[in-house]
């Protein structure tokens, strides 16, 4: 096989190749999955409801394992890789999920501390950067409210911040601007591209065609039905990596 | 270390609240159980050993020669000769006030005073405890000895009277012993199902921690620290109450100084096994809840 993405991806951060995924005995909702991320980019995943969006992004946070193909993150294999090397690579990833996914019990600030403290950061230096991002989603006086208490586009905010506290290599979003007016929706674009522009490959699932338009030099990947739209092979085979 | 460190910080990812309400109680009652079966197999296991030990050793010379003056005479001679051989460690005639006091109680004349009773011509009896050592040899030689100073008397070995009764006793310590084998069990068990129940109530929270990178073991570290903080309150009640029971029932038993019963006590080595009991009881659970979660994570992604 001489044209696998994995033989001209060159330093792709993440590799999908023919990776198909089901969920039991039923037909695969992902097939031939194969496309190539490359560190620093900008990609937007959009495909109608049901296309299995949430599916692809469930496998590149590491939720999901392929029912067959080829995945890896940051040049490892992660099909065969044994689970207690899982936390290593998720730390490693930011997601902002659909629905949220705060603990309820705990408050906004930590929730928004709990990344770093898992990886072990001390109180003592969790709290500068913490308190900074809750100033910067303008929840720094409701540090100490818990997330049934907040609006849901507070608690979006929160997510968000969970999210990218950690400066993850790959931040994951889906819909992170479906709870939020307008104005947030830029203020939280412009983070993620702020984040983009230090390194961190970013893929945003959306339906808002209006947000794909804001964002310049960054890619497009459409599911449709389970597939991957890719006439032209750029996700494949990035212009960047072509010999 | 039974009930792992988790920074406060981290203690916060579960709720203040208690994960199992009635675990406490239940464990609290399976340790009461369990106390108190320990405490009576302890109890009991002793008392088979003392009974075993006393009458192991212990023969009764019953001389039943017709003339009372030829019968004391004969007494003292064994009684004498007895203790001078190198196999016996004692011997000691039987007083006649204490075998009227003895036939009194079951005849209806507990203070064996009754002049019918006195007129009742008795045995002279002689107890003989034996040294260490091999048994069957030192009976044959207490014979020919016993042969030649009161013909006509009986050898009898305590053990093949008393023999059975140690052996129920015996019996007894081990079905006290299952009892709390089968109640550790069930204690275990308790742990495992609310091991399982945690994880199902926070399972939102544990797929949480996993996506932002927590391993197995600081998960279970916070499940572990609770459900051993958990067990371990119902294991101090269920202490505090089988002490109180057992205090209370050593003292009643501590009027009981008569026949087999007196032999029964729980020694420095049982106390300090019932002592340890709960110490290892909530060692068990921690390692019950550690090995129970490690397990249900592992089919989490």
């Amino acid at each position: 096989m001489t044209d696998t993405p994995s033989g001209r991806a060159g330093g792709a951060m993440v590799e999908f190749d023919r990776v198909g995924l089901r969920y039991g005995p039923d037909a695969e909702i992902l097939a031939d999955i194969s496309f190539n991320l490359q560190p620093g980019s900008f990609y937007f995943l959009t495909g109608a409801s049901g296309a299995g969006k949430t599916s692809l992004l469930k496998m590149l946070y590491l939720a999901q394992r392929p029912s067959r193909g080829l995945v890896r993150l940051f040049g490892e294999d992660l099909v065969s890789m044994p689970r207690h090397r899982l936390p290593g690579f998720r730390r490693r990833i930011g997601v902002v999920f659909q629905d949220f996914r705060l603990i309820p019990h705990l408050s906004a600030r930590d929730n928004i501390a709990l990344p770093l403290r898992i990886a072990g950061v001390s109180e003592e230096d969790l709290s500068g950067p913490v308190g900074e991002m809750l100033s910067w989603i303008g929840l720094g006086d409701r540090a100490n409210a818990f997330p049934p208490t907040l609006s849901g586009g507070e608690q979006q905010r929160v997510a968000i911040a969970r999210a990218v506290i950690a400066r993850p290599q790959l931040l994951v979003a889906d819909e992170p601007t479906g709870n939020v007016d307008p104005e947030m929706a830029m203020r939280l674009l412009g983070l993620f591209e702020a984040l983009n522009r230090l390194g961190t490959t970013v893929v945003v699932a959306t339906h808002d065609i209006h947000l794909i338009s804001r964002i310049d030099n960054a890619q497009m990947m459409r599911l449709e039905k389970g597939r991957l739209a890719d006439p032209t092979g750029a996700l494949r085979y990035p212009p960047a990596n072509r010999v | 270390m039974i009930i792992p460190r988790v920074p406060v910080q981290h203690r916060r990812l579960l709720p203040d609240r208690r994960l199992s309400g009635p675990t406490p109680w239940v464990i609290a009652i399976l340790m009461m159980l369990t106390l108190l079966a320990a405490g009576a197999g302890i109890g009991l296991a002793r008392a088979a050993n003392n009974i075993g030990d006393a009458i192991a050793g212990r023969v009764t010379v019953q001389i039943v020669t017709a003339n009372p003056v030829t019968r004391a005479e004969q007494a003292a001679e064994l009684r004498r000769r007895a203790s001078a051989a190198p196999y016996v460690r004692g011997a000691r005639q039987v007083g006649q006030d204490e075998l009227l006091a003895t036939l009194g109680q079951w005849l209806g004349s507990a203070g064996g005073d009754d002049p019918v009773l006195r007129s009742l011509p008795l045995p002279a009896l002689v107890d003989i405890d034996f040294v260490g050592g091999e048994r069957a040899g030192q009976l044959a030689q207490l014979r020919a000895l016993v042969a030649q100073t009161a013909p006509g008397a009986r050898v009898i070995p305590h053990a093949e009277w008393l023999g059975p009764v140690a052996q129920l006793i015996r019996s007894l310590a081990w079905v006290a012993a299952g009892m709390v084998l089968l109640m550790t069990l069930a204690s275990a068990a308790v742990v495992i199902m609310t091991a399982r129940a945690a994880l199902g109530t926070h399972y939102a929270t544990i797929e949480m921690l996993h996506l932002i990178g927590a391993t197995d073991r600081q998960i279970t570290r916070l499940f572990q620290r609770r459900i051993a903080i958990d067990t371990a309150y119902g294991i101090a009640l269920g202490s505090v109450v089988a002490a109180a029971i057992m205090l209370l029932i050593g003292w009643q038993w501590s009027g009981v100084t008569s026949g087999l019963a007196a032999t029964a006590s729980l020694g420095p080595a049982g106390w300090a096994l019932l002592l340890a009991l709960p110490l290892l009881a909530i060692a068990l659970a921690a390692l019950t809840a550690r090995l129970t979660l490690l397990a249900a994570l592992k089919k989490i992604l």
